[in-house]
């Protein structure tokens, strides 16, 4: 009698959280489905009184409107697309090889002040991006990058969440692996290449995701860099195809725009989720 | 032994190449503008002619005359006061409650997906449910449910706009930290646990109290490292539901107002000003946390 009160309890407990769980997948999942179903929405649903959730009649209107009608006047959708493709895959790219070949010199080689060096790191996670954003401004101007896609780029490789993140992994790695290497005359180069990445693969794949959403949904990046609207990236494109709070007229283009904007973050982050998570088990974040 | 030492010294050069690429961009891009940035404040500087020194004025004027400036951090405090906390403490609870149930991957996935999406696009997904009018769909709800008879002014009412904006940073920002959490939770020692249980510790809750948020500091650290120069850095989500500075400035924020000083007037030495002021509230924050979470028996 007391045990199966006891079961009673704590399915009465489990179902409580299953439901409180749900709730807040509705709550977190809501814009996303919403934006969905927008961007599949024929012309006439979109304007409809009452609003619409859910679409009934699913069309391709919305990106047919954002990939041919706006593009005889204006810049075509597709360079938009193009321009964050390019400042993504060269940021990541980027970010993995420098700070991973900054983590090994950190972890697996004796450097001189190393210490003093990574702990200058930990301490720049503290800073947002905006508190950087004037001067960086003047150092990218003095570099001769300004308006360009390189200014996109450089001042983004090194990032020091994602040298923090791969230096704790590296550290995991037993130098007994590495000492036995070294005795084979395998050379630095060698250990770095042939033993510290293939070991470390899901490390760094947390760094590319990390890099890539972060890159592909940068705003004030090209909002301050960029002046010239052909290389302008999606964010900002976006932004432009809002107009204004509320308006309805391209609503159906927006949708449809923000959802190629927005999946391509989601897709890399499902395909990558349990090598991501284990990264974040194995960094004895400490 | 002079063998030895040649060998170390050749590998403290290796490291250094190793580390060249990184130190370069690090230094040029991280530490060079905040040092920049610190000089700069202390100047009138407007690109068009180099930098004059004017020691603190700028920082005299921040605090006496720029009535705006006041509003800006008013705003940014009253943003980060309510989203901060709220979105961390939710992130690490939902953390908790994820790694006891099942389907583990799907709940974190649809947990974390809001905050891999653009700001932009989702703050304007979300002016649709907040819209001012009949078509907004919290409106059109409320409306038809007959709890109001007209539409609540949602992004143009001063008073109302506070929440919005807090609700969809919620929503974009509870997944900062998440990650760490859920590797921590994962990370705990079930012996652990049971020796607590011998110790006396009777409930989930006394667990998580007692147990888990302790060996969880490192973890909670990061997170909320995170978490402060999210807050702090508020500006997209606002401006784009209502607008920089938005109606009677509800929406001015610190970033906005950096933003509208360096870029807009081209005025780069009130602007790092401004970002100092910016910096040095990011930094006493941290120290804080710093203290409260830093573990200082490992």
């Amino acid at each position: 009698m007391k045990i199966r009160r006891r079961l009673n309890g704590i399915t009465a407990s489990k179902v409580f959280v299953y439901i409180f769980m749900i709730a807040l997948v509705c709550f977190t999942a809501m814009p996303l489905v919403y934006l969905v179903s927008s961007a599949f929405k024929p012309v006439d649903e979109l304007m409809v009184f009452p609003p619409k959730f859910f679409t009934t009649r699913p069309s391709l209107d919305s990106f047919k409107e954002l990939f041919t009608a706006m593009d005889s006047n204006t810049i075509p959708f597709t360079r938009y697309i193009w321009n964050s493709v390019v400042v993504s895959v060269a940021t990541v790219a980027g970010t993995v090889v420098v700070c991973s070949m900054g983590a090994f010199a950190l972890t697996k080689i004796r450097m001189p002040g190393g210490n003093f060096i990574f702990n200058l790191i930990v301490a720049t996670l503290m800073f947002s991006a905006p508190v950087t954003q004037v001067a960086n401004y003047l150092v990218i101007q003095n570099l001769q990058m300004l308006d360009t896609t390189w200014a996109l780029i450089v001042p983004k490789i090194a990032g020091s969440y994602y040298l923090f993140l791969l230096k704790q992994n590296f550290g995991e790695i037993p130098d007994a692996l590495l000492e036995a290497a070294k005795i084979d005359g395998c050379s630095y180069w060698g250990l770095y290449a042939k033993i510290v990445l293939p070991v470390t693969r899901p490390a760094w794949a947390t760094a590319i995701v990390l890099s890539f959403i972060a890159s592909w949904n940068d705003f004030t990046g090209p909002m301050i860099y960029i002046q010239t609207q052909v290389k302008q990236t999606l964010p900002l494109a976006l932004q432009t195809l809002q107009g204004g709070a509320g308006q309805v007229a391209r609503a159906g283009a927006f949708a449809a725009a923000a959802l190629i904007t927005t999946l391509p973050t989601i897709i890399v982050f499902c395909a990558m989720q349990s090598r991501v998570i284990n990264t974040f088990t194995h960094s004895g974040i400490k | 032994m002079s063998k030895k030492r040649k060998f170390k010294d050749r590998e403290g050069l290796v490291a250094v190449l190793f580390f060249i690429p990184f130190g370069i961009l690090f230094l040029l891009f991280t530490i060079l503008p905040v040092v920049i940035s610190l000089v700069l404040s202390f100047t009138n500087y407007s690109v068009l002619q180099s930098p004059i020194w004017v020691s603190i004025d700028n920082y005299n004027y921040l605090f006496t005359q720029d009535d705006l400036f006041l509003v800006a951090l008013k705003n940014t405090l009253t943003f980060a006061m309510f989203s901060g906390p709220i979105g961390y403490v939710m992130s690490f609870l939902v953390a908790w409650v994820i790694n006891s149930i099942h389907f583990k991957k799907f709940f974190s996935l649809m947990f974390y997906a809001p905050s891999i999406t653009s700001g932009l696009a989702m703050s304007v997904v979300w002016l649709y449910f907040f819209s001012p009018d009949r078509y907004g769909f919290i409106n059109n709800f409320l409306l038809q449910a007959g709890l109001i008879d007209t539409p609540i002014l949602w992004t143009q009412d001063p008073s109302k706009i506070v929440a919005v904006v807090v609700i969809v940073s919620v929503w974009m920002g509870m997944g900062n930290g998440f990650l760490a959490f859920l590797a921590g939770f994962q990370n705990m020692d079930a012996e652990v646990y049971e020796a607590a249980r011998i110790d006396g510790i009777r409930n989930k809750f006394q667990e998580l109290i007692y147990i888990t948020v302790p060996m969880m500091k490192p973890m909670l650290l990061f997170g909320a490292i995170n978490t402060i120069s999210g807050s702090f850095g508020v500006y997209e989500i606002p401006m784009t539901l209502a607008g920089s500075p938005g109606p009677e400035n509800a929406t001015l924020t610190l970033v906005g107002h950096l933003n509208d000083y360096a870029f807009t007037r081209m005025d780069l030495g009130y602007g790092s000003a401004i970002a100092v002021i910016l910096f040095a509230m990011t930094f006493l924050v941290g120290r804080i946390v710093f203290k409260v979470l830093g573990s200082k028996d490992e």
